[in-house]
């Protein structure tokens, strides 16, 4: 076990709430709020799954998703992308940047595991 | 023996007839019927015989009694013309049809620039020329009058006044010529009316002539061989023809034939159609030789027959009354009466159209100010003028005829007459041939022509003495020789008439030309000398294109340059192939040429293509009228294009106005999308931590009592953060509407400073060191306390979260200037970057996260500066320095230093 995910979200509670439900989970987690850093962070990491908030000091979430669909070693990771500005002019444009799932916030804790679970079955390991 | 009542009787009822069939005229004529009778070439044929006056129905015998065969020039003159010079006269008609001729006077001036003054100066000379003709006509009425009356006279054993039988012939024929000539105004002036009672007069005075000759010739003379015989013994078969004066008279007439106001009229105005000019040209001739034919038969048999000292000028009444033939001579009367009234009625309404318009209507257009403004009201005026013309134009015939005294041959008083409308013949013929003929030219040619007759015929006609005394006659003006009426500049021996045609019509013709050569004619002159010139060439219904020297390989340049290569080529091709011909360039036919416009015409329009090949065509002859359609085109074309250049700026105005409001609409639009994207955003976040942890609490089961508690406070946190936001949201909203409450009151600037600051820190987590000046804060005024304090809270709330500074430091200063209190808060942090700075103030706008749930949502600055706008001042940021420098900028107003610092705060607590 001990999957690992990044999650970039400059909002400091929610960043808790989901600490809290996936290390219950038996994940690791570990948490940036500055998308300046993020790329570095993950590619240091290589976790598992990669957690995006769209609007983040620094580096936007869209940036970051591109930074890893452009880059050949990240490429694959899965990325689940969290939203407040739930327009479907954001989703289309995570689409289009290779999101691996979208969710508006504010989302419910069932359905956000189930996404992230659903994301990392089989994973890197099997 | 006929009696005065029984001719007066005849008369009235000849004149009743007149009227009716006028009458009956103008009815079928205003109705559209008739017109075979009305519009016929018999008719008009006929009404040329006003030509044929009183003078030449008695005076003609008398002429040939005392001249012999001279009389024949009198319609020599006329038939010439008629036959030789038909083609004049049908140049006279199309240009009074083209040009709407009222007069001769109306051509003259038209044609030389629509002159006034040319006008005035032909309806005066046409005037006093014709007035003693008018004379005579009344005067041989009289005289046949007298005859029956000198018959009548031992009967009653006294002469009845006939110079008040005058008067009422004056007077009839007046009433006559106003109600026929003046019944309504037609542009065309045409006078149906008129006409046929002028041709039943004509058939009366042929009939009548012819009667007393078949008379004279079988009932008197003994047949044609005894007349013969008598003419053979008489005197008249003996004179001798004398070559100039027959040369000068001929001339004579047929210039007053064609010069006569009387004769324009019916012969121009009154024509109905040009084709009639084609019968009469025969049918006139024929009309005169009859009318001729037994004029020498009369005069010789009268002669013979009739005592001594009888006045051959009534030899036609008084033949038949001296054998007793009473119908005969009532016949022959009529005859007389008919030829008298017709040239009377005719000549006095062309004469009164004349002085009406050309004298009357513009003193009364130039007296009244306001000119032609009602139609109708001008409309009566001219008949009115008219009707007052004709008066005044028989009452001056009449006077002439009492001042006269009745005196004279008939036949010397007609020469008179027609040597002075003769003077119009060079300014009428250069007129209409001569494209260099000027006013100045016409003007001066007609006054030394009318000058001249004056001098050498009208003046001397009145006898030595009276108008000219004996001196001047025998050694000229003022002494000078070469000043004798009769022999001017020294010539002498000629007869007087033919002396006085001779230098009249020649001067007149040579100052004409000389003064033509001389000046310059004014561009209306140029035009309508042109339209006159030109009359038959574009009056055409086509204007064809005939001798052609045209290249075709310039028609075909020309038609590239227009057509397009291409189309030029197949063009000529086509045409080069119709005419059966080699190589690819037609013959220049004048169909081909015509083929040619006509295409031209669809790109350039007509009168530019007409031009353009008639540049080639007809070498440069382009025609005034071609350069005027082509201007007129032009003109058009040109008005169109600023048409559309107009309507083009329009559009791209409303174009841009439409594009200018798309624009506002698509950033509203934009704006608002954006808010409500931020807004979501706002909303959402605060939620998502409160969902999130509520469902942690809900659904986990074993959580510390510790845990609990922190995720409560954290819902607890997001709930005010989200109540913050809807408070901030709601106070812009009416902030930005304008229908916020301001709570005006008198306070000090210490005062809301102290409030604000003590407000921020209160609960502040951050240490932040404020520096005041307590001294410089105390300032009053009016303001709304709560607002402003808002405003301040929130600078110091800012300078709080996101001063990074080891020691963070807030220096809070005052300044007054310019009616303004500034008041400064300058922090020692970071500052704000340049391209930032804009950004400030606009909703939503977050520099600097602390990722603190406390954060606003970016909607601080953005309050601040709306209720900075509604207190009267404003808030900006300060550059340069370092840290960040908000200034907030307050209406001084009535501000002064209180004298104690007790606001009225009462909401402050």
């Amino acid at each position: 076990m001990g999957k690992r995910v990044v999650l970039v979200e400059d909002e400091l509670n929610i960043a808790e709430a989901i600490r809290f439900l996936l290390s219950r989970e038996g994940w690791r987690v570990e948490t940036l709020a500055n998308g300046s850093s993020a790329l570095k962070v993950i590619r240091k990491a290589m976790p598992d799954l990669v957690m995006l908030d769209v609007m983040l000091p620094g580096r936007s979430g869209f940036e970051i998703l591109q930074d890893l669909r452009a880059d050949p070693e990240l490429q694959a990771l899965p990325v689940l992308m969290l939203t407040a500005r739930g327009q479907s002019r954001d989703r289309e444009m995570a689409e289009r940047a290779g999101v691996s799932r979208f969710m508006t916030k504010p989302f419910s804790n069932a359905e956000m595991l189930d996404a992230v679970r659903d994301l990392t079955r089989g994973g890197p390991a099997g | 023996m006929v009696s005065l009542n029984q001719l007066v009787i005849v008369c009235l009822t000849y004149v009743a007839g007149l009227f009716i069939v006028a009458f009956a005229a103008e009815r079928a004529a205003l109705r559209g019927h008739g017109d075979w009778l009305l519009r016929s070439p018999l008719v008009y044929t006929l009404s040329l015989s006003i030509y044929c006056t009183a003078w030449t129905f008695y005076g003609a015998v008398g002429y040939a009694a005392r001249s012999g065969l001279e009389y024949v020039t009198i319609y020599l003159g006329p038939s010439l013309i008629m036959v030789a010079w038909w083609w004049l006269l049908r140049r006279l008609v199309r240009i009074g049809r083209a040009q709407r001729v009222t007069s001769i006077a109306d051509l003259i001036s038209s044609r030389f620039g629509k002159s006034n003054l040319l006008a005035i100066v032909v309806t005066t000379m046409a005037v006093i020329g014709v007035t003693p003709y008018i004379a005579l006509q009344l005067q041989s009425v009289t005289l046949s009058l007298s005859i029956f009356a000198v018959s009548e006279a031992p009967a009653d054993g006294a002469v009845p006044d006939l110079g008040s039988s005058a008067l009422w012939v004056a007077v009839g024929l007046a009433l006559f010529t106003v109600l026929f000539g003046t019944r309504n105004l037609n542009v065309n002036e045409r006078h149906h009316g008129v006409v046929i009672a002028v041709a039943v007069e004509a058939v009366v005075k042929l009939v009548a002539l012819l009667a007393v000759g078949i008379f004279v010739v079988w009932g008197l003379a003994g047949g044609i061989e005894n007349t013969l015989a008598r003419i053979d013994a008489s005197d008249i078969g003996q004179w001798r023809v004398d070559g100039s004066r027959w040369a000068a008279l001929t001339i004579l007439a047929a210039a007053a034939f064609v010069c006569l106001p009387r004769m324009f009229q019916v012969m121009v105005v009154e024509n109905d159609d040009e084709r009639h000019l084609q019968i009469a040209s025969w049918a006139f001739p024929l009309y005169l030789m009859l009318m001729s034919l037994f004029v020498v038969p009369i005069a010789v048999t009268g002669l013979d027959l009739l005592p001594p000292g009888s006045n051959p000028d009534l030899f036609v009444l008084s033949l038949p009354l001296s054998e007793g033939q009473n119908g005969l001579a009532m016949l022959s009367f009529l005859g007389g009466f008919s030829s008298a009234t017709s040239m009377v009625i005719v000549a006095t309404l062309a004469l009164s159209t004349m002085v009406s318009n050309h004298i009357v209507m513009p003193i009364f257009l130039a007296v009244r100010q306001g000119g032609a403004s009602q139609s109708g009201d001008v409309r009566n005026v001219v008949i009115l003028a008219r009707r007052l013309s004709i008066l005044l134009i028989i009452g001056l015939g009449y006077s002439y005829y009492r001042a006269s005294g009745g005196s004279g041959a008939l036949a010397a008083i007609g020469l008179i007459s027609f040597g002075g409308v003769a003077q119009f013949l060079p300014a009428l013929l250069g007129g209409i041939f001569w494209r260099g003929a000027t006013r100045a030219g016409a003007l001066s040619g007609l006054a030394t022509g009318f000058a001249l007759w004056m001098f050498t015929m009208l003046l001397p006609s009145f006898g030595e003495g009276v108008a000219l005394s004996a001196g001047i006659f025998a050694e000229g003006v003022l002494g000078l020789g070469w000043l004798r009426p009769q022999a001017l500049f020294g010539i002498e021996g000629l007869d007087p008439t033919v002396h006085a045609v001779v230098w009249s019509l020649s001067l007149n013709a040579l100052v004409f030309g000389l003064v033509s050569i001389f000046t310059f004619p004014d561009p209306v002159e140029r035009l309508q000398g042109a339209q006159f010139v030109n009359v038959l060439d574009h009056s055409r219904p086509t204007r064809s294109w005939t001798a052609s020297v045209a290249g075709s390989e310039e028609l075909m340049i020309m038609a590239q340059r227009i057509l397009g290569a291409r189309e030029a080529q197949v063009f000529f091709r086509h045409w080069a192939q119709r005419q059966g011909g080699a190589g690819t360039l037609p013959e220049p036919t004048p169909d081909f040429v015509q083929a040619l416009e006509r295409e031209l015409a669809g790109a350039v329009g007509a009168a530019t293509a007409h031009a353009m090949v008639a540049q080639i065509v007809g070498g440069a002859s382009v025609s005034v009228q071609d350069l005027l359609a082509v201007a007129d085109e032009s003109a058009q074309m040109l008005e169109y294009s600023s048409q559309l250049e107009a309507k083009s700026r329009e559009l791209v105005e409303t174009a841009a106005q439409l594009r200018a409001a798309n624009e506002k609409l698509t950033q509203l639009s934009l704006q608002k999308d954006n808010f409500l994207s931020q807004i979501s955003h706002e909303l959402r976040t605060p939620m998502t931590s409160i969902r999130s942890f509520s469902e942690i609490l809900r659904d986990t089961d074993r959580l510390s009592a510790e845990d609990k508690t922190r995720y409560a406070s954290i819902i607890h946190t997001e709930a005010l953060r989200l109540t913050r936001l809807l408070d901030d949201l709601l106070d812009l909203s009416v902030l930005e509407n304008g229908q916020v409450t301001l709570n005006l009151a008198r306070c000090t600037l210490g005062d809301v400073l102290d409030h604000a600051v003590t407000t921020a820190q209160t609960g502040a987590t951050r240490p932040l060191t404020i520096e005041r000046d307590p001294a410089e804060e105390n300032l009053g005024f009016l303001t709304d306390p709560d607002r402003l304090a808002q405003v301040f809270i929130n600078l110091v709330t800012n300078a709080q979260k996101y001063c990074v500074s080891a020691a963070p430091r807030l220096r809070i200063s005052t300044a007054r200037h310019d009616g303004w209190i500034d008041v400064i808060f300058l922090d020692n942090g970071a500052g704000i970057a340049p391209q930032d700075r804009a950004l400030v103030f606009e909703k939503f706008t977050r520099l600097m996260r602390t990722g603190d749930a406390g954060d606003g949502a970016g909607l601080g600055l953005s309050i601040c500066r709306e209720i900075m706008t509604r207190l009267g001042g404003h808030i900006d940021l300060v550059e340069g320095g370092d840290g960040t420098a908000f200034r907030v900028r307050l209406p001084a107003g009535q501000a002064e230093a209180p004298k104690a610092r007790v606001g009225d705060m009462q909401r402050v607590g």
